[in-house]
């Protein structure tokens, strides 16, 4: 066991776990966060995506140790109540199905639109590809995320 | 509800406090606080609950796996009900008799629901005017409800629906509320947003998988890779070695792991060393299952359907084809691995699930545990998908059985390796095909040979035998409406040494891309449109006449595409509905692409356009995954792909703009959840002939038959 100090939606968090545990399971299980998803446990379906240190990472695939003093955020900590671009646009849009993917494809599109403000449909399908939704909803999503470009350049009003 | 009338009552029931904390409380925890401020809401009848707050709770008796339940129930319910559509919540209640069989399957819940629920929400609306007229001592027909409000035509004094609850829960409902009819309408027909998005972008919904009880452990379930395999004997030392592993427990169908999280338990459970006793199944590997299931095809069958004579029909026939077609196993794979959270106790049992099947869980939970049915309750949860998956309940038997055996609510999880290898699969199946054509170039007769495991083997479901005949096997190619003079298909009853299930659209998941393939060679064989064939041969089938003249017009069918770019065209009547897809394609240097379908439907009276176009689009990506990669083969008896690198489905860059078309209509409404399935595979494969000449005869499409 190990103690692990990290920022959890902006606020300080210790965890004592193994350092191999993956950090789905930490914030899962251990912490009780369950916005993020497993899916396939080898990085392949995109289900888990959180931030660390603002960088789209699969949550299923780093383990504890390797967010020590780094900054987590997860589908709960995108906003304080649904109101990022990304989120607003989702909702405007009704992208979800059985909805279950959704939190890792909101947190990879919301990444993707930090760097690429404006992005094209290529741009999208570039990062997106590696987000799997069994339900199909991909043209609703690539949609939203060119609703959400907009939105953010309303500085997420509109 | 705006802030201020919510501060309000807050201030009301729960003091000044309230009222300051109400503007700034989130809406989720000022909900929390009114219901517990105002109690328990009276059940109207059994689909309807109304706090004297005047929020409506509306009970889904079917599960919300993406089709939209939750929203289009609601729709059937406050149509009728009069309710205010911005305060309605639900929720997924317990097992009751009231609602029948408490389950999701065969694109039911609208069509099985469109009755009931109205009626229910009709009686509902009743009762409460009722209640209203007793209070102002006139009679019910001087009372209007309207928008969760109930107006005295006489005096013009109003009640709302919260203030009359109570009194209305204790009358007797009338038998004979008249419905509204469609003219009236304000709710359905309507797109009305998903009631369901909101927490689906937050993260705030719960799915099974994220049920957390008081006490719960963690388990993880090592299974003999081959089907039906038991285990003979087992060593956990060093599963328990592992940090975090409490225990290991033999269950009928493997060994569970016992843990404190769920990562120890499915590392606990890959270090399990059990010695399994394979069974009998252990000797099938894919090639001797093609093999066995074509040799089959060469045999006269149990016969599932027979117009004219297949044999006269042949041998008079101006021209001959014949053709064989295969497809292969295919997992669900929803995205939430399957799981099951139980806690049986001498006194009563509780399961947490997201499930298909609740009532066949509820009566699961009894025979394992030997309690009453009054003792079990299910508490139904999110589904992130089902796909058939769902509808069976071996992931609900194996938590009950490590729960009844631990004593403590225990939370089983599936890894992605655990749902590709050991479940229940849409059967592989073989089907060969002869048919001719008349002097003319028309259709004269099309027999089917076909070998298809059932779909009852180790799921839920037996389907329907008659003669020997699976009818879930046979679908989509004994029901084709075309009218042909001499139509003959023959079934045998096969096996792979795999547990086959229904899988979104059943059997017209491989039928409808065999039959329609054959069609459209039937077509070229005799020198016509495949438009123009179909069009002659369902011309006394006017609803699927009707979709395929739409979508062949919406799509420009016979017009010019772009450079390189052709069309394809496939029919399907399944689940009540009737579809036509017409997908536009090109094949550059062996590689396929989709550009575009053109899907036009009839699915009777719609309910919400914006979820039927939802799911057809949904459709088309779950079939394109099976015609462009969907694939298990078996060796040994195993499954040999284990998770998403192996076993790959359509992404984003892959799927084509797709474009819905509803027929209007006044007939019963028809299913949705599978309807656009069956078609995409057989309008893409279709399309790459027009494009290259070369016909798909199996499926996954593979680069050979693009070269």
């Amino acid at each position: 066991m190990a103690t692990i100090r990290f920022t959890l939606n902006g606020k300080p968090q210790t965890v004592d776990v193994a350092p191999e545990m993956p950090l789905l399971w930490v914030l899962r299980d251990t912490l009780g966060l369950t916005g993020t998803k497993f899916g396939c446990g080898m990085a392949i379906c995109g289900a888990c995506t959180v931030h660390v240190n603002g960088q789209s990472t699969r949550a299923c695939s780093v383990q504890a140790n390797y967010i020590a003093g780094k900054n987590v955020v997860t589908i709960e900590g995108l906003s304080a109540d649904g109101t990022h671009p990304v989120q607003r646009a989702w909702i405007e849009k009704d992208v979800p199905q059985c909805g279950y993917c959704q939190s890792g494809q909101i947190m990879g599109a919301a990444a993707m639109l930090a760097k690429n403000s404006k992005p094209s449909d290529a741009d999208i399908d570039e990062v997106m590809k590696f987000h799997i939704c069994r339900c199909g909803t991909y043209q609703d999503i690539r949609a939203a995320i060119h609703r959400a470009a907009e939105l953010q350049a309303k500085g997420g009003v509109g | 509800m705006n802030a201020s009338r919510r501060g309000f009552l807050k201030s009301t029931s729960a003091g000044a406090a309230g009222l300051l904390l109400g503007f700034y409380l989130p809406e989720r925890s000022e909900l929390a606080a009114q219901t517990a401020a105002t109690g328990t809401p009276a059940k109207v009848n059994a689909w309807v609950r109304i706090g004297t707050d005047d929020s409506v709770t509306l009970m889904i008796h079917k599960s919300e796996m993406g089709q939209g339940t939750v929203t289009s129930l609601s729709q059937l319910l406050a149509e009728e009900l009069e309710c205010d559509w911005k305060k309605v919540r639900t929720e997924f209640p317990p097992i009751d008799p009231a609602f029948g069989l408490q389950g999701v399957f065969g694109s039911q819940s609208i069509r099985s629901g469109w009755m009931p629920l109205r009626t229910a929400g009709a009686q509902a609306r009743d009762l409460l005017v009722r209640a209203a007229a007793d209070r102002w001592a006139i009679d019910k027909a001087e009372c209007h409800a309207a928008n969760g409000v109930i107006s005295n035509t006489v005096n013009a004094s109003k009640l709302t629906f919260g203030q009359v609850a109570e009194a209305a829960s204790k009358l007797t409902p009338s038998a004979n509320v008249p419905l509204k009819t469609p003219a009236q309408y304000k709710l359905i027909g309507k797109s009305m947003p998903r009631l369901d998005t909101k927490d689906k972008v937050t993260g705030a919904t719960k799915f099974g998988i994220d049920v957390r009880v008081p006490g719960m452990v963690y388990a993880a379930v090592a299974r003999c890779p081959v089907f039906g395999g038991k285990v003979v004997s087992f060593d956990a030392t060093k599963a328990k070695a592992i940090a975090g592993v409490k225990d290991a427990v033999q269950i009928s169908n493997g060994v569970a792991v016992i843990a404190d999280n769920t990562w120890a338990a499915f590392a606990g459970a890959k270090a399990l060393e059990i010695k399994w006793d394979e069974g009998p199944n252990a000797v099938f590997n894919s090639g001797a299952i093609r093999k066995s299931f074509t040799e089959q095809t060469m045999q006269p069958g149990a016969s599932a359907r027979k117009v004219g004579n297949g044999a006269i029909g042949l041998n008079t026939a101006a021209k001959k084809i014949d053709a064989l077609y295969e497809a292969p196993f295919l997992a669900h794979a929803p995205m939430e691995p399957l799981n099951c959270v139980a806690h049986v106790r001498a006194d009563g049992c509780d399961v947490w699930a997201s499930t298909q099947m609740q009532t066949g869980i509820a009566g699961l939970a009894a025979q394992i545990t030997g309690l009453p049915p009054n003792k079990i309750t299910i508490h139904t949860q999110y589904l992130g998908g089902g796909f058939g998956r769902r509808a069976g309940t071996d992931y609900a038997g194996e938590a009950l059985e490590i729960a009844k055996a631990i004593k403590v609510p225990v939370k089983v999880t599936w890894s992605r390796e655990h749902d590709i290898q050991n479940g229940n699969y849409r059967p592989a199946s073989v089907t060969r095909f002869a048919g001719g054509l008349d002097a003319d170039g028309w259709p004269l007769v099309l027999t089917a040979n076909i070998a298809c495991p059932p779909m009852g083997g180790g799921g839920s479901f037996g389907g329907g035998r008659g003669g020997g005949v699976d009818s879930t096997s046979v679908e989509g190619i004994a029901d084709l409406r075309y009218s042909i003079p001499h139509m003959q298909v023959d079934y045998h009853s096969v096996t792979g040494g795999v547990p086959t299930t229904y899988w979104r659209a059943v059997g017209y998941t491989q039928n409808t891309f065999f039959g329609e393939s054959f069609v459209d060679e039937l077509a070229v064989a005799g020198g016509k449109d495949p438009v123009e064939v179909r069009r002659r041969l369902l011309a006394s089938t006017p609803r699927l006449l009707g979709v395929l003249n739409l979508a062949a017009e919406k799509a420009g069918w016979g017009k010019p595409l772009p450079a390189g770019h052709h069309h394809g065209v496939a029919v399907v009547n399944n689940i009540g509905s009737f579809t036509a897809q017409v997908a536009e394609v090109s094949v550059t240097a062996g590689k396929l692409k989709v550009h575009k379908v053109v899907c036009a439907t009839d699915c009777g009276q719609v309910v919400n356009p914006a979820i039927v176009e939802q799911q057809i689009r949904s459709a088309i990506v779950f079939g394109l995954s099976a015609a462009l990669k969907g694939e298990l083969t078996i060796d040994g008896g195993r499954v040999q792909q284990s998770n998403f690198h192996q076993y790959d489905v359509a992404r984003m860059d892959e799927t084509p703009a797709v474009e819905v078309h509803i027929v209007p209509s006044t007939e019963a409404p028809g299913g949705m959840g599978e309807a656009g399935v069956p078609t995409i595979a057989p309008a893409i494969c279709n399309a790459i002939f027009a494009a290259t000449g070369k016909r798909v005869r199996r499926l996954p499409i593979s680069a050979t038959s693009l070269a």
